[in-house]
């Protein structure tokens, strides 16, 4: 701990002065930003602008999850389905997610359809090949266990199955999370009248270079707030019993 | 609901494993075990004896043939599993395995005492990855007996522990046992293991397996600490199991 905040400081001592020798409205320090950050938080539009993209992020990452999963899983069950779907997942898997954002914006418009369902589609394939592994590996003796002993469906789903499953959704979720929010930037820059992508939109273009490092740095500290606050100890908790 | 104590009668017309060279597991296996008897059913390695089990606990529906309980026509027999692989589920603890499998788990006292008899009180909060060989196989018949069964299925349960630890394990499966109601059908490959915990050995033939020979051992579990009567049996057993070169009437048919 001691080590990462030394580390952290040493970061921003160097972010400062680098600032202080090029002395330019374009590389503002960290102490102008922070500045502005808070002066944005209160005065500005910031909150406005990141509640808009974590309303996307939650959204894409919520649908990515849940149909990759249910896909992945049926995959994995099937082999039929897993021949005709498969070449479908390793195109999206190459497909950039720029050319689904471009493509969608052009046949549906420039709406939160078309954002949200880009950003969903870019990040569904993942989840479908993490899930279809999880499911592929399921014990069958455990299984055979739960049938002899007649657990209900419930029962066998919520204590038999998915504990067996939980370290697939981790991964999905962490991978997704972090390409997801990488995502939402692009496809809000790209057709989106709000939203953290849209105002560094903006300062680009006015050259507002302190707001748009304020704004990047509320982001980042939300999704990593996210990662620590929830997925970590998520994946703490679920590993409980290798102790 | 109270137990039963149930029969089984089973006829085994084929079993088949598909696949690019199918295996038959068995064939014209016949058999039937009384209620409350406790029948133990020996043969070589790979001659379908889990593969019986399985059928018999429903988990294999996919053989040619009939597969009955006595009392005809009542309820389905609750039947408690012990799988050479405990089977347990890494994520819940001691207790949480046995309660898992219970209709209802208001009884918390019974669920203890049960903990308790089979030696798991202290541990019954621990995570099976703690546990040593010897106390998973007690969580597994915690489980089995944890919803009152009236068929106990036990697939070479003590296989794989040192002797004296599946002794002591084999003392608690017959003081379980007696206490109970319950009809048990038992498979190992071991020959004084058969003799020591028997009402009755089925011997099964090498794959495909039918029984080819039948040994009841009328003699309370007590007497059997006897060493003479004790080898006896054995060597009667395994001259029958044809684990020893003996009288070709008795050997087992190739077929």
């Amino acid at each position: 701990m001691a080590e990462r905040v030394a580390s952290l400081l040493v970061l921003l001592g160097a972010w400062e002065g680098a600032a202080w020798f090029a002395h330019s409205r374009l590389f503002p320090g960290p102490g102008t930003v922070l500045a502005t950050l808070a002066d944005e938080t209160i005065n500005g539009d910031l909150l406005y602008h990141l509640g808009a993209t974590l309303a996307r992020v939650a959204v894409a990452f919520a649908l990515a999850m849940t149909i990759g999963s249910a896909i992945g899983i049926a995959m994995a069950r099937s082999r039929t389905l897993d021949a005709l779907l498969d070449s479908w997942v390793v195109l999206f898997l190459n497909l950039p997610a720029l050319v689904l954002a471009v493509l969608l914006y052009v046949w549906l418009g420039l709406t939160e359809v078309a954002a949200i369902g880009a950003v969903t589609l870019s990040k569904l394939p993942t989840v479908v090949v993490t899930l279809r592994e999880g499911a592929r590996a399921l014990d069958g003796d455990l299984a055979a266990m739960a049938k002899s002993f007649r657990l209900s469906a419930w029962r066998t789903l919520r204590h038999v199955t998915l504990p067996q499953l939980s370290p697939f959704f981790v991964i999905a979720s962490r991978t997704g999370l972090a390409l997801i929010w990488k995502i939402v930037l692009v496809v809000e820059l790209l057709g989106r009248p709000d939203g953290i992508g849209y105002a560094i939109q903006v300062f680009f273009q006015l050259f507002d270079i302190k707001r748009l490092i304020a704004y990047s740095l509320a982001f980042v500290a939300v999704m990593l707030a996210i990662e620590w606050g929830i997925l970590q100890p998520f994946e703490r908790r679920l590993a409980r019993w290798r102790q | 609901m109270a137990p039963v104590t149930v029969g089984i009668s089973i006829d085994v017309l084929e079993k088949r494993y598909a696949g690019s060279r199918p295996i038959i597991a068995l064939r014209s296996l016949e058999a039937h075990i009384a209620p409350g008897e406790f029948c133990v059913v020996t043969g070589p390695s790979g001659c379908g004896k889990t593969t019986l089990l399985n059928i018999v606990a429903g988990l294999d529906k996919d053989f040619h043939g009939v597969l009955g309980f006595e009392p005809a026509g009542g309820r389905l027999p609750r039947i408690g599993y012990v799988f050479q692989n405990p089977r347990l589920l890494p994520w819940r603890t001691v207790r949480e395995n046995v309660a898992l499998v219970r209709q209802h788990n208001h009884d918390r006292f019974g669920l203890e005492r049960l903990l308790g008899e089979v030696g798991l009180a202290d541990a019954a909060d621990l995570y099976p990855t703690r546990l040593s060989g010897g106390m998973a196989r007690r969580v597994a018949l915690a489980r089995a007996f944890a919803i009152t069964p009236d068929l106990l299925l036990l697939d070479e349960p003590f296989v794989s522990l040192d002797a004296p630890a599946a002794d002591r394990l084999r003392g608690l499966l017959v003081r379980l046992v007696t206490s109970r109601p319950l009809t048990v059908l038992f498979v190992t490959h071991e020959v004084g293991e058969a003799v020591a915990l028997a009402d009755r050995v089925l011997v099964l033939s090498p794959a495909p397996g039918r029984i080819v020979a039948e040994m009841p051992i009328p003699l309370a579990r007590e007497q059997r600490y006897d060493g003479g009567t004790l080898a006896a049996l054995k060597a009667e057993l395994a001259r029958l199991a044809g684990f020893q070169p003996g009288r070709s009437s008795l050997r087992i048919p190739s077929s």
